[in-house]
């Protein structure tokens, strides 16, 4: 099926949820809103012209001072039966960083989710297992949005354990001499 | 003896283990020798790949996609290549195309033949290491013949490839190919037919073809559930429409299927590349629109024709957003499954945002559902048939 | 008095001699292992140490010495010293009874078999002691395995003699190969060859040798039951897998192949091989067992704990017992 007919299926079945769609190099995204985000994805996944029974990937994108809500929490999906691909993008605000799961949908959301959560901040509610995956448990802050430092000097946003190590390395060098 | 009183055995598996492939770390509960619950751990190799990519330039960021999945490089090169390629718009010439799916069924033959080596290592069958590690040594000097680098290419370039292949380079990597099916049955000769290896693989580790989409496998770990997907027939790029192979399928999702599906697709790389030299046309291998390395002017000029757009709600600002911020996802058929990049453009000479599907994620993630229930050897057997590299799952 | 003092003394330079030949062969075996796997994996092995890397083995052994002994702040201390003594004293003693040669034997007991037999046992208590005490987990699991495995094997094993003791009607070594003389065909493996194939699989087990070699499983539990030793504690334990490994390749030769002894047959066709001392066909048919372990560590991958189990109890069992029944069956009406 080409990309937009199944745009027009989504926007047919969720005629309020829908809030644009753009269509770049053959490839579509819908934007939604995240309230029902849970019911278009398990239409799509068991509508059986759509057939989405794979979920390729789960992101999401901070869009930090060029639109509110800021987050993009990103779903690409996958039909293996009919060989196509579409983006769903659900709007995510600052306040109240939340989402439904969908790990129950797709097993492999797990991991993705907790990347997300791990990196963005933004929690999926109903998730069985949300925690930090990629970064130790006692890290302060998300990483991949955009007021967050690339540089290596963090200052106090330094991770904890890392300054008891430094502290320690410290106490040793001043125990050596 | 009064059960309240005993409790299960917490192993700590990794991360520095020697069979859990780099820094995995499971958390084993186990019950005797059979596993309870296993919790992986990850993380240890995390160098934050997608935040430096942001504040890295196009062509900046194509090295350090090297140091993603270090044992196939140039797929990973490929890949980020295609998916700025297809926000570019730009046409990458015929030669490069073929130069390219020469070079990654090469690095897929390479990693495959780690893989081998280090799945059979596991399991006991140590002699299979050398020999794989023999014929590796081959292909990693042609890489180095034509890239000047051994692992970690950075051979394609966005709209081609950085330099040309000669003939003696060819020459050999046609008499390489040509040999490879027999190694492929030494290896076979020592393994397959071996009832050891046969009762420690079959069997073990068994998801079915639901479950396996379900939780997101690729690659050869899908297609041993039976599974018909592979990137390169689904979404064909580079010159994959133009030469001709099967896609490998198991049929019982076990341990034993998995590593069959590989072994096969030695067969069917080795064959691809044969084709590759055959067809090989004459002609550039850059793309004229391709960027220079000393980046060009922001802001990127996007050829953005084909942008088709409908807006719902009653908001100025989205049309000025839609057309700032233009998103791609280019997958590419990596040794391990779908590796997928997801690229944010805001019209900037760097990317707004790059996601890396790295399959090895996801198939550390599968870990907990084959292992629990089995026995400590079997989490051993498990680790190896989903061949995942940690560079890749941490970014 | 005296009789006694000398029979003591000759004892004491008869175990020297034994001992130092044997700890030679033991250090050359390691150096044979690494040689032969190497050229089974395309490597060429040792080559540094002198020429072929010849003297590698002393040079190991020198590296060993002078390593620091480190004992874990963790461990039963008393335990964790004493394992590996047990392990290698055990190995040691059962060579005791095994005859090299025609008389060539330290000591000439009547029950040498079931010497060897419970002897050999007792090393296993040093590698559960060694995996109990080292407060690791990796080394309990082992030392665990380890101790399911050869309580299995063990009966395996001694049930597959029990077709060579009716056949030779001794437990005494030397009597066992003089027997095998009396048949025309020379060696008790071809009327026990299926004594003979349990005996070899159980002797890889109870040696912890590849495909068997689950206590020290390297890719499962990293080493087993030995990963906490280190410097010459360590040493020890790969002394004793070797003695070991002896210990059963000779076995095999005395119960099985004929000892020193030619089968008549074949001196009947090549008479001039009775020249060859018998000593020499002793340590060719050792060798030839060594060269077995190493084989199968070169092609073999490594079995799984609940399949090596029912491998012990549902087909090597059975198979030595039907061995015996065949054997005693044809005793009786022969």
């Amino acid at each position: 099926m080409k990309p937009i007919e199944i745009v027009e299926k989504v926007k047919e079945k969720f005629p309020k949820e829908v809030l644009w769609f753009r269509c770049f190099r053959e490839e579509c995204d819908i934007t939604v809103n995240k309230e029902k985000i849970k019911e278009i994805l398990s239409y799509l996944k068991s509508s059986p012209a759509l057939e989405f029974d794979y979920l390729i990937d789960l992101t999401a994108v901070d869009y930090l001072g060029f639109r509110e809500p800021r987050f993009d929490v990103i779903y690409i999906l996958m039909s293996i039966k009919h060989r196509h691909r579409i983006r769903i993008n659900a709007q995510v605000p600052e306040q109240g960083c939340c989402i439904q799961t969908v790990s129950d949908l797709w097993a492999t959301a797990q991991w993705f989710e907790r990347e997300v959560f791990d990196m963005f901040g933004i929690v999926f509610n109903g998730h069985p297992d949300l925690r930090r995956i990629l970064l130790p448990e006692d890290w302060i802050g998300f990483p991949l949005r955009k007021d967050y430092p690339v540089g290596s000097e963090l200052g106090d946003k330094e991770w904890e354990t890392f300054k008891e190590l430094k502290n320690m390395a410290k106490g040793w060098k001043e125990d050596e001499s | 003896m009064n059960p309240e009183n005993t409790r299960e055995l917490l192993i700590n598996m990794g991360p520095h283990h020697p069979a859990t492939h780099g820094v995995l770390r499971l958390v084993l509960e186990v019950e005797g020798e059979v596993i309870r619950k296993c919790i992986p751990h990850i993380g240890y190799l995390h160098r934050g790949v997608e935040k430096l990519a942001e504040d890295l330039t196009y062509v900046q960021a194509l090295p350090i996609t090297d140091r993603l999945d270090y044992l196939s490089s140039m797929v990973n090169n490929v890949g980020f290549c295609l998916a700025v390629e297809k926000l570019l718009g730009i046409d990458v010439p015929e030669r490069a195309k073929f130069i390219r799916t020469m070079m990654a069924e090469m690095a897929r033959i390479c990693s495959h033949l780690v893989w081998i080596a280090t799945h059979a290592l596991d399991i006991g069958a140590m002699t299979v290491f050398l020999y794989a590690m023999r014929d590796r040594e081959k292909l990693l000097e042609l890489f180095e013949m034509v890239t000047g680098a051994r692992l970690t290419v950075s051979y394609p370039r966005i709209g081609g490839v950085r330099c040309d292949v000669n003939e003696q380079f060819l020459e050999e990597l046609y008499k390489f190919v040509d040999e490879f099916p027999k190694k492929v049955e030494e290896y076979e000769t020592l393994i397959d037919q071996n009832r050891i290896w046969l009762k420690r693989t079959k069997g073990v580790g068994v998801i079915s073809a639901e479950e396996a989409i379900n939780w997101g496998l690729t690659g050869p770990t899908l297609r041993g559930s039976g599974v018909y997907y592979d990137v390169r027939k689904f979404f064909p790029y580079d010159a994959y429409d133009k030469v001709e192979f099967d896609v490998p399928l198991g049929k019982n999702g076990d341990v034993y299927d998995r590593y069959k599906c590989r072994m096969l697709e030695f067969r069917q790389s080795a064959k691809i590349i044969k084709q590759c030299i055959e067809k090989l046309p004459d002609g550039a291998i850059l793309s004229e629109n391709s960027p220079r390395i000393r980046m060009p002017a922001s802001p990127l000029k996007i050829d953005k024709k084909d942008i088709q757009f409908e807006i719902f709600i009653e908001d100025k600002t989205i049309e000025e957003f839609i057309k700032k911020f233009t998103d791609v996802y280019a997958s590419v058929e990596s040794p391990r499954g779908e590796l997928g990049y997801y690229i944010v453009c805001d019209d900037s000479a760097k990317p707004y945002r790059m996601r890396v599907r790295a399959p090895s994620f996801v198939h550390v993630g599968v870990l907990p559902r084959l292992c629990e229930g089995s026995l400590i050897a079997d989490v051993i057997a498990n680790i190896g048939s989903i061949d995942i590299v940690l560079g890749e799952c941490d970014r | 008095m005296m009789e006694t003092l000398s029979v003591i003394f000759v004892t004491i330079i008869k175990t020297a001699i034994y001992f130092g030949i044997l700890m030679l062969h033991v250090a050359y075996a390691t150096y044979a292992e690494r040689k032969v796997i190497g050229h089974i994996q395309l490597r060429l092995g040792p080559m540094v140490i002198g020429p072929h890397g010849i003297l590698q083995p002393i040079a190991d052994v020198v590296k060993l010495i002078f390593k620091e002994d480190i004992i874990p702040s963790n461990v039963d201390r008393r335990i964790f010293t004493i394992a590996p003594l047990i392990s290698l004293t055990a190995a040691l003693s059962t060579f005791a009874v095994i005859p090299v040669n025609d008389g060539w034997v330290i000591s000439d007991i009547n029950v040498g078999i079931l010497y060897v037999l419970g002897i050999a046992g007792i090393g296993t208590y040093g590698i559960i002691f060694a995996g109990w005490s080292s407060n690791s987990k990796y080394a309990f699991l082992g030392g665990l395995r380890s101790a399911a495995q050869m309580i299995s094997y063990e009966v395996a094993l001694a049930m597959s003699l029990v077709g060579v003791i009716l056949m030779a009607e001794s437990f005494n070594l030397t009597e066992i190969v003089n027997k095998q003389q009396e048949y025309w065909y020379g060696m008790f493996l071809f009327p026990q060859i299926i004594g003979y194939f349990v005996f070899v699989v159980a002797m890889l087990a109870e040696t912890n040798r590849v495909p068997f070699d689950l206590p020290e499983a390297e890719t499962e539990l990293v080493a087993g039951y030995f990963v906490e030793y280190s410097g010459i504690r360590f040493a020890l334990f790969y002394l004793a897998e070797y003695l070991a490994m002896f210990c059963m390749s000779a076995l095999a030769t005395i119960c099985f192949w004929g000892g020193w002894t030619v089968p008549a047959f074949l001196l009947k066709f090549f008479p001039f091989l009775e020249i060859v001392p018998g000593i020499i066909w002793f340590i060719l048919k050792v060798y030839f067992h060594i060269f077995l372990f190493l084989w199968l560590r070169g092609t073999l991958p490594r079995y799984r704990y609940d399949q090596l189990m029912a491998i012990g109890w549902k087909v090597l069992i059975p198979l030595a017992l039907l061995n015996i029944v065949i054997t005693s069956l044809f005793k009786y009406y022969h």
